[in-house]
């Protein structure tokens, strides 16, 4: 996020596109309530009618997968009504030639036909966006789930540097991460091209400083693979072993059974987990790790905020917190690898990322930190491009409307959405086994609406099955209106309801992000 | 900002215009005992435990909905206050179940505080009571209506934190009670089961069904720390007895004050759960077996270092975990360029 979560509840406008705010960051959807109650104008789009599209003033049903048509709408509104903050884009940005000739094709009608969303509504909504104080954009994996996902996000920031929804209190571009770390698994290179606080592998600098402070002779300069392109090489026999840790692949990933084959292809595979996940199962080695009440550490939420997780209780059973355990590893392959404490491993952290550099134990023990917290005495950065942007000027990048990579047709006519629900969460290893969520919200279903549940001879409570290119999963049908017609949703946190067998691993070609949004399926009614 | 001074017990308090005679007292370290009062939901004046004389004034008026003026002279502890406060008491004990023994709010009760407080060993009416049956049937929050002071902080921690609006006031008089609409269960309304309302229910009235059962309120040692759910980040406190986390409790987190969801409240269940891992694993023949860490260890050590030598570190691949924290996902990254020499790490950012 560019600005803090507190700060959504002082805005005068939320455009909030493709987030189930309210079921799926309930904390941050009480600061959109907020907001509402206090006056200010909510947008949300979203094909479903979500709780927070019920809260909405204008809810915006677009055809799934439709959102750079509809973002690039409201920008040719915004121009051409000269609604642009001129002051903003001519002192901060550049690019906004190129930009104002891409959208000057998306007139609200061409949009219309594209999205479904009437002219009148766009120019409305542009209006409201351009015209407010301070508005703010919201956005999940709604947004980013596409093979377009990256330049949905370009059509996002172009809207907030038209306006100058940037830099302020109360504004900003804010995507809400999904999982309680993932931005610090971000921050810390957990990712295949680059280092701790995104520096880049490619850079010799770069290798050569984590090269010394970790006492090898060399690093790797190529960026690696991502999840995706690993599992494909393992299927293809070019990976020969993996390490997984605290990762499910096996329900998170779309196209389910590929995943489970390339796994299955590895020569070895070690898990490393708190439970036998669908995943560890395949493994030929196991490994028990603690869980966040077990163990002393940090982790870095959505608005970039540093916070402490601390050790509760011992580890169950022989269970090891997983940084121990990867010292083992490590030590074991003839890299000796020893800390006496998280904290020491933050010192290492901090000495070696810019953006971490002031940060401690010591200061966390006072409150958390926000980065960029460059030095001790840095009190941390809640509101990021003040003044001036990261690179200098804000770069506006013209994106052009795409369709999703697989369209319904006669034989899957109808397209699958997925996505959380309220009482669960991820694929359901930890809120399956608490001995409370999993009592009162059980067994998972099939969203459809009544239109396609009458064609098809379905009702309510019915059991289905549901069919795509890549597999199937039954399911019992829910008969709801939340869906519009032609589209039906389901989570994918039930193991029994595997749905990313289903789901099109088709991505994004920057990101690498899999269009989870939208695939093409069939409902059956199981006789 | 314009200010005002006024005293209150015979000490001189200067604060911003506005500031009700309540938080002036507090401001300035006098204690005043309240029930229906809450500083993030608006004011109430309903408990009356609050009151306070004011000098000029007729009556006690409540101090949480009184705003503080210029020259005002303000008593919190005086005969007629204090012979108040013991009367409103009372009047709550009249019908309240005396079972603070088996009550697992006993040692986290306003009610209980403020008997004691002001020496009220038992009711001074005898009269009706209520004798409602226990709502549980839900796996998270038990109601007992028979200990609800009828405070409103759950109707207003409903509407105003979670704004939902699920329970509010319902009949009149004796009868009033806090229901959800059309008198059914939480289990039969539109409620999330965030737990806002129990935590700030200032009696036995909503109790957290899991810690309430297994743990006395003196029992539990609270460590803070972040929820492993979403990336909001929410703070709370792990409730731990005998070494086992039993419960969750609010604070005041720097995200979420004392707001969390029915997941970082209620979904802790599963750091016990006898499906945890306790021992390494080792597949022999297709089939689990347990095995010790240095057999493990040494096992993985061998098969990737065989891996890499074979066939390069190319040939290696390393998912780390967003469900991990920052120094756990360092390491791993160090681990995979450092040791197995590949850059072949990623983690779920994606999904």
């Amino acid at each position: 996020m560019t600005n803090p979560i507190g700060d959504i509840g002082g805005a005068d406008f939320i455009l909030a596109i493709g987030t189930n705010t309210t079921e799926s960051h309930p904390i941050i959807g009480l600061q959109v309530k907020k907001a509402v109650r206090n006056g200010a104008t909510l947008v949300v789009v979203d094909p479903r009618r979500t709780e927070v599209a019920g809260l909405a003033h204008y809810h915006l049903r677009l055809k799934s997968g439709t959102d750079i048509a509809l973002l690039n709408g409201l920008a040719n509104v915004i121009i051409s009504e000269d609604l642009v903050n001129k002051e903003f884009v001519d002192t901060r940005t550049e690019g906004f030639e190129a930009l104002k000739e891409t959208v000057a094709r998306y007139t609200p009608e061409y949009v219309e036909q594209i999205t479904g969303i009437s002219a009148d509504i766009i120019r409305e909504v542009a209006r409201g966006y351009a015209t407010a104080k301070n508005a703010t954009i919201l956005y999940t994996m709604g947004l980013t789930q596409h093979v377009c996902g990256t330049h949905n996000v370009f059509a996002v920031a172009n809207l907030a540097m038209l306006c100058g929804h940037i830099g302020k209190p109360h504004s900003g571009v804010n995507p809400l991460r999904g999982q309680n770390n993932v931005q610090g698994a971000c921050d810390m290179g957990a990712l295949p091209n680059v280092l701790t606080g995104y520096q880049s592998v490619t850079l010799e600098e770069v290798r050569s400083k984590f090269a010394e402070a970790w006492g090898v002779g060399e690093l790797p300069a190529t960026p690696g693979l991502t999840v995706g392109e690993m599992l494909e090489a393992a299927a293809r026999g070019e990976i020969k072993g993996m390490y997984i840790m605290g990762e499910n692949p096996v329900l998170s990933d779309p196209d389910a059974d590929h995943v489970i084959h390339a796994l299955e292809k590895l020569d070895f595979l070690v898990v490393q987990d708190i439970f036998l996940t669908e995943t560890a199962r395949l493994a030929d080695v196991v490994l028990p790790a603690a869980s966040f009440a077990e163990k002393d550490g940090t982790f870095t939420n959505t608005e970039r905020r540093v916070q402490r997780v601390r050790k509760a209780i011992e580890p169950v059973g022989e269970a090891k917190p997983d940084w121990q355990i990867i010292c083992l590893v490590a030590t074991a392959m003839g890299y000796p690898m020893q800390y006496g404490s998280p904290a020491e491993i933050m010192e290492e952290i901090a000495r070696l990322t810019p953006s971490y550099g002031g940060i401690s134990y010591q200061r966390l023990e006072n409150g958390s930190l926000v980065w960029p917290c460059p030095a001790p005495d840095h009190p941390g950065t809640p509101i990021l491009h003040a003044g001036k942007f990261a690179r200098g000027l804000g770069k506006f990048h013209p994106v052009e409307y795409v369709p999703p990579a697989e369209q319904p047709d006669e034989e899957y006519p109808l397209i699958l959405n997925t996505g959380r629900r309220h009482f669960h969460y991820h694929t359901g290893t930890m809120t399956l086994r608490t001995g409370a969520l999993e009592e009162y919200y059980g067994r998972e279903h099939l969203e459809i609406n009544p239109a396609d549940a009458r064609a098809l001879g379905i009702a309510d409570g019915e059991r289905v099955r549901v069919v795509s290119r890549r597999g199937q999963v039954e399911v019992t049908a829910r008969v709801v209106d939340t869906v519009p017609p032609g589209v039906v949703f389901t989570s994918f946190h039930f193991p029994d309801v595997a749905i990313n067998r289903l789901t099109n691993p088709a991505r994004d070609p920057v990101a690498r992000i899999p269009e989870l949004k939208v695939c093409a399926v069939r409902v059956e009614k199981i006789a | 900002m314009a200010e005002v001074t006024l005293t209150i017990d015979g000490k001189q308090v200067t604060v911003p215009v506005g500031t009700t005679v309540l938080e002036a007292a507090r401001q300035a370290g006098i204690f005043i005992p309240t029930l229906c009062h809450d500083p993030d939901l608006t004011p109430w004046g309903g408990c009356r435990l609050c009151v306070v004389e004011i000098e000029g004034m007729r009556n006690l008026p409540a101090s949480c909905v009184t705003t503080a003026t210029s020259g005002m002279v303000v008593h919190t502890a005086s005969p007629a206050v204090v012979e108040a406060r013991k009367t409103i008491i009372e009047l709550l004990l009249a019908n309240h179940p005396m079972d603070c023994l088996t009550c697992g709010k006993n040692g986290d009760c306003r009610l209980q505080d403020y008997a004691y407080m002001y020496g009220v060993r038992q009711a001074g009416f005898a009269g009706e009571r209520h004798s409602y049956p226990i709502e549980d049937d839900n796996p998270f929050i038990v109601r007992d209506l028979n200990k609800c002071i009828l405070c409103g902080k759950c109707v207003r921690a409903c509407a105003e934190i979670q704004g939902k609006n699920v329970v509010d006031f319902a009949y009149r008089g004796f009868n009033t009670r806090v229901t959800p609409a059309m008198d059914s269960t939480l289990a039969g309304s539109d409620c999330v089961f965030c737990g806002n309302c129990v935590a700030v229910c200032p009696v036995g009235a909503l109790q957290e069904k899991g810690l309430r059962s297994s743990a006395r309120t003196w029992e539990v040692k609270k460590v803070r720390t972040t929820c492993p759910y979403c990336g909001t980040g929410c703070t709370f406190d792990l409730n731990v007895k005998d070494g086992r986390v039993v419960g969750v409790t609010s604070c005041d987190g720097e995200v979420n004050g004392r707001a969390l969801c029915v997941k970082g409240r209620f979904g802790y269940g599963f750091i016990h759960h006898p499906d945890r891992l306790t021992r390494p694993l080792i597949k022999r023949n297709g089939i689990f077996e347990e095995a010790t860490w240095e057999e493990a260890i040494g096992l993985v050590a061998e098969r990737l270092g065989a891996i890499k030598k074979e066939y390069g570190s190319g040939a290696l691949g390393v998912l780390s975990s967003a469900r991990c924290t920052n120094e756990e996902n360092y390491l791993m990254s160090k681990f995979a360029r450092a040791v197995l020499g590949t850059n072949n790490i990623d983690h779920c950012a994606r999904l």
